[in-house]
């Protein structure tokens, strides 16, 4: 049952700042409204986190992995969640053979 | 007497109401969670952390998305200041959810402080929902986050230690199952002109980044690059 003292700050860390988002919320309730371009700056933080986490492996890595990552694209407007994480890793398992 | 044992009973039964009504709503993301959080505790090992690291963050932090990318582009030592920022960007939508839920939940103040630790996508969009008929009551939402809590940390540390005897994870395409995940979770937001220039942006920025930079500043400078093109792309008014 190892513990990393870094490892356990960084773990700190990240909760107490998800804490803070979570009970923000509390403080301004019925204050915050935002429209326009600020709207549609907060709407775009998680696809813009989740794809700045993901793009050099999906798209620098290798062949097989930027293949793999087209299919998954095609496969994520079609199928759900979990079907499409299963298309995703079969392709890269399969290309990473052939390729 | 009997009024009192009455206004008692009838009290009981609408707690165990509120309660059936939780866990009827939360079962199938809860089971929709199981594979995911066995994934996320197989790779986290993969990634060189501990059960115990796994099952504390599970516990602590309890925000798949940040934790997602806390693992995904994990280094050691782990830098503490980019993982905080970055679960920051994440979980920012949180500040307007719980602003929005706040004045549905049947709580005080106090109780909220606690209660909220636990807001998920999940129990705050099924609350969203029933709140449009009646208040959240304690019960409903305490059934709901617990079994979501639980199922989450369970499921995370028993892929940690099922993870640790498979082995290297690339055997098994699982490196490649966040990548997967997360476009598909990006997927979800749609394909309006908005949502295109944002995840394209932030794509070229992350991989330019990364290649020139390194990780982990891929992930704020990519994310900034393309909420900043959300905000241009973005009619005013």
């Amino acid at each position: 049952m190892n513990v990393d003292p870094v490892t356990f700050l960084a773990i700190i860390a990240m909760a107490l700042v998800t804490y803070a988002t979570r009970i923000a919320g509390l403080f301004v309730a019925d204050r915050l409204v935002l429209t326009g371009r600020a709207k549609a700056a907060f709407d775009a933080i998680p696809p813009a986190v989740l794809v700045a986490v993901i793009a050099p492996t999906a798209l620098t890595t290798g062949w097989a992995e930027a293949i793999a990552t087209a299919i998954t694209i095609i496969a994520a407007f079609r199928l759900p969640l979990l079907a499409t994480i299963i298309v995703g890793v079969a392709s890269v398992v399969l290309l990473r053979m052939v390729i | 007497m009997s009024t009192l044992l009455d206004r008692m009973t009838k009290a009981h039964s609408l707690h165990g109401q509120e309660a059936r009504a939780g866990l009827r709503d939360i079962a199938p993301a809860a089971i929709a969670a199981v594979p995911i959080g066995l994934l996320f505790g197989a790779v986290a090992v993969g990634k060189g952390l501990s059960v115990a690291e796994i099952g504390l963050m599970s516990a602590l932090v309890f925000a798949g998305g940040a934790q997602f990318a806390a693992i995904e582009s994990w280094v050691h030592p782990a830098p503490i200041l980019a993982l905080a920022f970055s679960a920051l960007l994440i979980n920012v939508r949180h500040v307007l959810m719980g602003a929005s839920l706040a004045p549905k939940v049947a709580l005080t103040f106090r109780e909220k402080l606690l209660a909220f630790f636990f807001m998920t996508d999940e129990s705050w969009a099924l609350s969203e929902r029933r709140s449009m008929n009646r208040p959240i009551t304690g019960a409903y939402w305490a059934t709901m986050v617990v079994v979501l809590f639980f199922n989450w940390t369970v499921s995370t540390v028993l892929g940690a230690v099922l993870g640790s005897f498979l082995g290297a994870p690339e055997r098994f395409g699982a490196d490649f199952a966040f990548t997967a995940l997360f476009i598909g979770l990006v997927a979800g937001f749609g394909r309006s002109r908005v949502t295109v220039v944002t995840v394209a942006v932030s794509a070229a920025v992350s991989a330019l980044v990364h290649y020139f930079i390194g990780a982990p500043w891929h992930v704020a400078s990519g994310a900034l690059a393309g909420i900043g093109a959300a905000y241009l792309a973005a009619r005013e008014g």
